[in-house]
């Protein structure tokens, strides 16, 4: 899988037109410091907005097990199980593609629409009529989720809706590529067919340190694959978050 | 053996016919000797003590021995200003060109400026191509302004290639206007062998058919491009499809590229390039081996490739003056599959609902009722596609008897439907003989309904209903309504389908 690995970064020149834009130059990146422009939240922000919805839902639940300390490692709540090619179409249909995912108000409505191409087969609506949020924190799902078109927004979608992680069997390489890079959501890998062993509804937590998924209403235990070097890229909040906190990137001082 | 370092999730067969598999490189041998064919020459020279084919150890373990390298590997390579590379290692890339258009463009932009500052550059004013093309022809508001969000920003960068469109009620009058991104490309020259094509749409990969490394990404990885010039990426393995015989005259490259899609599913390439080589590979023009890439993605692939030759380089005589070194497959090159095919012996398919992987025959979906065709998209409203179609409706001489929507690709498309003659139609054009046979006129070019769109698009699918349909994708609601029922097929085989109101085998007529 395409996990944006550690490689040595090449030092990077800021764009101006006086300099040869393909010329390797040892100032590096500079990027502007998250608080640069408040009026755009960071990704992280957003993100960090959603963690404390699943906190709080883990300390409500009657049946949950005591969550880990740190939120960014353990999700819980309820899933939301899907099938196999889910493709973008189905996770945010082109009519809402008119909506700008790095525009803070239009962010929040795409999340409204977060799976709403599924067909009527799916008796469950993902997000309830009306509402911005949806209440399954994780989906499971099969072979190749995520395929069809490249559009950022569905990753963005479901992370706007308030999905912390999804599981499938595999996974399309844009939609896992944007998954990372937007640090919207986790694109967990299962062992197996999770989809056909989990219902809708089931309660469920999954501990990211130890690579495992908890089906609380089924009692059973899954073993999924290592997020491996995509994970602290989605816990620093996608690509740039991460280089900036890796050191990759200096931030240039506010 | 051959082996390819690949990721450790994926499983493979070496195919055995891989091995001495040097001697059916696709080289048209007319073509004059490229550098980079005599440097192939020269290595197999040096390499030929070592015999790599018969050897067990991974490329990384052969040490200062030189492995060959397929088109794919040796583009990101060169792009990587690396001397070798090997599938599944990441490299920093430089990009070529960066393309993004009005559905996508804004959230890059977005990110360009948060994460680079607002006022930040573009790494190269000339190497950003901006072009509104999906939801243009509409009331939506938020649609139309972001064509305006896309001009504000192609205006404080000055960026050089920006086809731009403002009186929406008449595409004729904008002079810049193009249309569909893909198809406007490669008209306007922006495609060229051995260079690397990124942009916000996943059938970017329709460029590979000039020999380039070409793929579709997200807005914050195009806003990372924005500001730097540069992308991580993996290199994938490639699989090889090779095609020989000669194309029947009922087929076309739509058939071609469902056919393979069918046989390997809409995973099958996952992560992995798909090279394309062979006779047939070769008779194609470029339009059609358009096809044939754009659909790579559906088979979950990262790019395809097909080598340039004569064919490529004719085309873009009139198109580009920028220099461009062409990028071949090394004789010595792991493919991590091959597939064979004896074209000759293939019959005109479709995609059934809902995956672009359910392949039948044409012939045995001929109960299939439709109500209605739709002709149009990057992969099959170009030019030659509406040939294609008026040559289907010129043989049968009837009208059609369902709806049927015509969406050329650009403004050019659209000129050369109303002028270029038809063969043996006795100097008519496209838009007559589509006139002739009750079609619907044909539309501003744009993308229009494959995606469906704005609820006001036109030929958008807002009821259930079965279409045929040149596009790329039948998942559920992919033309507006979810329950649609979505054929895909050769622009020949739509056209005979609408003619008779059923899908349709087009050697009825032809």
């Amino acid at each position: 899988m395409a996990a944006i690995s550690t490689v040595t970064p090449p030092t990077f020149n800021l764009s101006s037109p006086s300099r040869n834009p393909n010329s390797a130059s040892l100032s590096s990146l500079k990027l502007a410091s998250p608080d640069a422009n408040p009026s755009i939240p960071s990704s992280r922000s957003l993100k960090l907005h959603r963690n404390s919805r699943f906190v709080t839902a883990a300390a409500t639940s009657p049946s949950a097990a005591s969550p880990a300390a740190n939120p960014t490692n353990t999700f819980h709540g309820l899933c939301y199980v899907v099938g196999d090619n889910i493709d973008t179409d189905q996770i945010i249909p082109a009519e809402y593609l008119t909506l700008v995912p790095s525009n803070p108000d239009e962010y929040e409505k795409l999340g409204s629409y977060a799976l709403i191409g599924l067909p009527s087969t799916y008796e469950s609506r993902f997000v309830e009529p009306g509402a911005t949020k949806t209440k399954y924190t994780i989906v499971i799902g099969g072979d190749n989720f995520g395929c069809g078109s490249s559009r950022e927004h569905a990753p963005v979608a479901l992370g706007a809706a308030g999905v912390a992680a999804v599981v499938a069997e595999s996974y399309a390489r844009i939609f896992f590529r944007n998954s990372v890079a937007t640090g919207e959501i986790y694109p967990l890998e299962s062992e197996g067919r999770l989809c056909d062993e989990c219902t809708t509804g089931d309660v469920v937590t999954i501990e990211l340190g130890e690579s495992k998924l908890i089906n609380h209403t089924t009692g059973k235990e899954y073993k999924l694959k290592p997020i491996g070097d995509a994970g602290p890229v989605i816990e620093a909040g996608g690509i740039f978050a991460y280089a900036r906190k890796a050191g990759m990137i200096p931030s240039r001082d506010a | 053996m051959a082996s390819s370092a690949v990721a450790p999730t994926s499983s493979f067969l070496v195919d055995k016919k891989i091995l001495g598999f040097s001697a059916s490189c696709a080289q048209p041998s007319s073509f004059p000797c490229s550098p980079q064919l005599s440097k192939k020459r020269a290595s197999t020279k040096i390499v030929s003590v070592m015999t790599p084919q018969q050897s067990e150890r991974k490329p990384s373990a052969t040490g200062a021995v030189k492995t060959g390298m397929t088109m794919t590997e040796k583009i990101l390579a060169r792009a990587s200003e690396k001397s070798q590379l090997v599938p599944g290692e990441n490299a920093w890339v430089n990009v070529d060109i960066l393309m993004t258009h009005d559905v996508c463009g804004p959230g890059s932009i977005g990110i360009f400026k948060k994460e680079f500052g607002e006022n930040a550059k573009v790494w190269d004013r000339e190497k950003v191509v901006i072009i509104p093309d999906h939801y243009i022809f509409t009331t939506d508001e938020r649609a139309n302004r972001n064509v305006d969000i896309l001009r504000d920003f192609c205006n404080e960068q000055n960026i050089k290639y920006f086809y731009d469109i403002k009186d929406l009620g008449n595409f004729k009058a904008n002079p810049d206007y193009k249309g569909v991104c893909h198809v406007a490309l490669a008209q306007e020259g922006h495609c060229r062998p051995g260079e690397v094509l990124l942009g916000t749409d996943s059938h970017t990969c329709t460029a590979g058919a000039f020999g380039q490394f070409a793929t579709g990404i997200g807005n914050t990885d195009a806003g990372f491009v924005l500001g730097t010039g540069k992308l991580l990426l993996k290199v994938p393995p490639t699989l090889r499809f090779v095609m020989d015989g000669e194309m029947p005259n009922y087929l076309l490259a739509k058939d071609l590229i469902l056919q393979i899609i069918g046989e390997i599913s809409v995973a099958g390439a996952t992560y992995k390039a798909m090279e394309f080589v062979g006779s047939a590979v070769e008779s194609l023009t470029m339009e059609e081996r358009m096809t044939l890439c754009n659909m790579v993605v559906e088979a979950g692939g990262k790019n395809g490739v097909i080598p340039a030759d004569r064919t490529t380089y004719k085309f873009l005589e009139d198109k580009t003056s920028l220099p461009f070194e062409p990028v071949f497959s090394d004789g010595g090159a792991r493919f991590l599959k091959e597939y064979r095919f004896d074209i000759s012996k293939l019959e005109p398919l479709v995609a059934k609902p809902h995956s672009p992987d359910n392949r039948a025959l044409a012939r045995e979906c001929k109960d299939v009722k439709i109500d209605r065709v739709y002709i149009g998209s990057c992969t099959g409203g170009k030019t030659e596609d509406f040939m294609a179609a008026a040559k289907v409706f010129l043989a049968s001489g009837k009208k059609v008897k369902v709806p049927t929507f015509l969406v050329p690709a650009t403004q050019k498309v659209w000129m050369d439907v109303y002028s270029l003659p038809v063969p043996g139609s006795g100097g008519r054009t496209c838009s007559q003989i589509f006139e002739e046979a009750g079609c619907d006129t044909p539309a501003s070019p744009s993308c229009g309904a494959c995606l469906g769109g704005p609820r006001d698009t036109y030929a958008r699918m807002n009821e259930a209903q079965v279409c045929v349909s040149t596009t790329n994708r039948n998942f559920p609601g992919r033309m507006g309504h979810k329950e649609g029922q979505i054929y895909l097929a050769s622009p020949y085989t739509a056209a005979a389908s609408a003619l008779t109101g059923f899908v349709t085998d087009p050697r009825e007529f032809i």
